[in-house]
């Protein structure tokens, strides 16, 4: 999966110019500054944090795409073919996350269906945000349900990014889709060389993203995001569709 | 035809064309992502199996241009993009035929579209989405009663016209519109049909791949966009090739047919992949054991799984649907990324071991394992075949079960066929009068149930560390309700021989 998304796509690639070669379409400033208004549910996160940037929200519209992206903070390592129903276990899904509310309550049962070996919980309890901004998997994660309410605990519990050897389909597609945690392949199995509590810092460049574990010192390299990049760089897929003219650029 | 490639198991035959070199780690290779225990045990089979562009010849175009050959998923989704070719790899926007939510995903799906077009936004066809509440119905847990209502609202203000609604939760009986499991309803209520493109809040929408269409599941978000726009962006898949040839032994399901197929290519196997499954033993299957073999292609990481349609299906779809379609094959010079073949007179009932739906092993390997309790039900193992299979076991045992034996039919229709359809060779008696001689458990209310554990009160939840023989589709940790439980994936033949001797048993201990 992972490879498929490097593969080249002239498709893609003849429909949407990369976001650097902006020459070839003007930048999409939307009328709708959802992510300002007050008058909307503040559940729409921003993809990255920028270095410099106090205040966490940050009109996608407004994003400079040669911006460097940098995720910082502590990691969760988790192992091979963690399924949805870990994530967030179904009993939990009769929360609606496009409900402010409920969307900060499947945050706080984020991850709380790993077993008990788990020692370290992802969510402490009690707590309604995780302190791990970055998760480390295995192979496969998150498959199994197609299941939104997992990408979306894990955003709305704190988490900025997971870092996986491979992902099942729908779960990166949802992660893509909904722009809550942004979903990055190692080239290695990072998850045995990381410990939970590690600090590390992620650097999303042109070309060469790195993965920095400060406390054994070591980096990764991650692989580019592939065909999902447009997608995730434009700030979802409905963004992503205004910019591409499938659907207006304000509601009727 | 290059020789056969020894692999792990004795009854697979890769075959590989002969003009395909062995290119060691291609990319797809890479892609095939295998949990780390089968490493060493999917070495060798990796290897052959996984290519990147196969070579195939081309017959010659009619007209002197060469054709390229297309698969059956690549020729439905470039019909619905309005393209005359489409490969694999290509992003493109397509035309949704059906869009299918339920109580689960329908009140976030809604909330997305209606945050992104705003608040008095239409959908694109109220006669294309059907809403069918089933995951969590017969509760008391007031949220999910609230998602239903939620989903009736949106029905009402988008009139639309497909909403399969239950009021009534005490007696489901007296719900006219509720159906039950949305991928069983979907099918029997004629929705399914050859050529469309159907998406799904949920990812058990494969099943109705089985009508020879592309069936997928999505996420909210990508609901909502769909609830607006009738189209979304997709890449096409490559297809992967499952010939099953041979005649199907008595004391077979598809549901062991299946299982074989993950155990062989891992639960990551198909990862983004289409699993399209031929050949005589597939012909010679009726309509819900296709749907049972498609089921469950999301538990190897496809993403859509397909069977060609033919008499079966046309027979099935003309009869329950009058909306045309128009059904593809795949041509002759497709291009498949992988080719397993199977003879099915040579496979044996197989369980799926916990936690994870690629643990692999023989039921009478098996037999050692103590078992707590037997769960009949889901889209995978809760239709009508699948208890007439349970209920015919049962009469030929003539025993009464030694465990707790849940049966959960998936809709109305299943329900009633329980209590009215006659089991052959049984003389006249009906699922319902077996299940009940043979101490079963009375069949319970129509939905999803226990197979997803669900709130607190769900019937046949797993509330305690047990083991069940489930004929469910997923097993991971936690699945069924408690984190220590022990999920055994099993045909229904299985779990109902498994109930009569309180272990994991094969159903040829009754069936001979």
């Amino acid at each position: 999966m992972a490879a498929s998304l490097q593969s080249v796509n002239p498709t893609l690639s003849r429909n949407l110019s990369s976001p650097n070669n902006s020459s070839s379409f003007v930048p999409f400033r939307s009328p709708f500054l959802r992510f300002n208004s007050t008058s909307v549910a503040p559940d729409f996160k921003p993809l990255v944090s920028f270095r410099n940037a106090s205040s966490s929200f940050v009109t996608r519209s407004a994003a400079e795409p040669q911006e460097r992206k940098t995720f910082h903070g502590l990691c969760y390592v988790v192992g091979d073919n963690i399924d949805t129903d870990q994530i967030i276990p179904a009993e939990f899904l009769t929360l609606v996350p496009s409900n402010p509310d409920e969307y900060e309550k499947l945050g706080s049962h984020a991850l709380v269906g790993l077993p008990a070996a788990y020692k370290e919980r992802f969510v402490q309890p009690g707590e309604m945000k995780t302190k791990y901004s970055i998760i480390i998997g295995g192979e496969n994660f998150g498959c199994g349900s197609s299941r939104e309410h997992a990408p979306v605990c894990l955003g709305a519990a704190g988490a900025k990014a997971v870092v996986a050897q491979s992902y099942a389909r729908i779960f990166f597609r949802n992660s893509v889709a909904t722009g809550e945690i942004y979903p990055l392949d190692s080239e290695v199995r990072v998850c045995d060389e990381c410990k939970t509590g590690d600090v590390a810092t992620i650097e999303l460049r042109e070309g060469d993203s790195i993965l920095i574990n400060h406390t054994t010192g070591k980096e990764y390299k991650l692989k580019a995001i592939g065909d999902a990049g447009p997608v995730i760089d434009a700030g979802g897929i409905f963004a992503y569709a205004r910019k591409a003219g499938m659907i207006p650029s304000a509601a009727p | 035809m290059a020789s056969s490639v020894i692999s792990s198991s004795p009854f697979v035959c890769k075959s590989s064309s002969s003009s395909k070199k062995d290119l060691g780690f291609s990319s797809f290779t890479k892609s095939s992502q295998i949990s780390i225990h089968r490493c060493q045990k999917k070495s060798i089979s990796r290897k052959i199996v996984s290519v990147m562009a196969p070579q195939k010849d081309r017959s010659p175009g009619t007209t002197g241009s060469v054709k390229t050959g297309m698969t059956m998923t690549e020729k439905i989704l470039a019909r619905a993009a309005e393209k005359s070719l489409v490969v694999p790899g290509d992003n493109i926007w397509v035309n949704v035929d059906v869009l299918m939510t339920h109580d689960v995903c329908g009140p976030g799906a809604f909330g997305i579209f209606k945050r992104e077009f705003g608040e008095k936004a239409k959908v694109w066809d109220p006669e294309k989405i059907v809403v069918i509440p089933d995951h969590y119905i017969f509760t008391a847990d007031k949220r999910a009663n609230r998602n239903v209502d939620i989903m009736r609202e949106h029905c009402k203000e988008q009139n639309i016209k497909y909403f399969y609604d239950i009021t009534d939760l005490g007696n489901f009986k007296a719900n006219p519109d509720y159906k039950g499991v949305c991928h069983v309803a979907l099918a029997q209520e004629g929705h399914c049909r050859p050529g469309e493109v159907l998406l799904g809040t949920d990812s058990h929408t494969c099943t109705a791949g089985a009508f020879g269409q592309f069936a997928t599941g999505i996420g909210n978000t990508d609901a909502g966009f769909v609830l607006g726009t009738g189209k979304i962006l997709l890449k096409v898949p490559p297809t992967m090739r499952f010939i099953l040839d041979g005649e199907m032994p008595s004391y077979l399901q598809s549901k062991d047919l299946i299982l074989q197929i993950i155990g062989e290519i891992s639960v990551a196997g198909a990862t983004y992949k289409t699993m399209e499954f031929s050949g005589t033993c597939i012909e010679n299957l009726s309509m819900e054991e296709r749907m049972t073999l498609c089921n469950m292609v999301v538990e190897a990481g496809g993403k859509n799984g397909v069977i060609p349609p033919d008499a079966t299906t046309l027979n099935y779809v003309e009869n329950r649907t009058s909306v045309p379609f128009e059904p593809v094959y795949s041509d002759g010079n497709a291009s498949f990324v992988a080719d397993y073949r199977f003879d099915v007179s040579k496979l044996e009932p197989v369980v799926a071991k916990p936690h994870s739906p690629d643990n692999r092993a023989l039921a009478r390997e098996c037999k050692d394992v103590k078992i707590d309790r037997v769960y009949i039900g889901s889209c995978t193992g809760g239709k009508t075949e699948d208890f007439m299979a349970a209920a015919k076991l049962f009469h030929a045992a003539g025993k009464k079960v030694k465990v707790p034996t849940f049966l959960v039919p998936a809709t109305q229709k299943v329900w009633m066929d329980v209590y009215a359809l006659p089991v052959p060779g049984s003389g006249g008696k009906t699922c319902a009068q077996i299940f009940e001689e043979a101490g079963c458990d009375t069949p319970a209310s129509p939905s999803c149930g226990a197979c997803l554990g669900g709130p607190a009160d769900t019937y046949a939840r797993l509330n305690e560390p047990q083991v069940c023989v489930s004929t469910t589709n997923r097993n991971f940790p936690g699945r069924m309700g408690h984190k220590e439980g022990q999920i055994y994936l099993a045909s229904p033949y299985t779990a109902a021989a498994s109930a009569l001797t309180g272990h994991v048993t094969d159903p040829r201990e009754f069936l001979q």
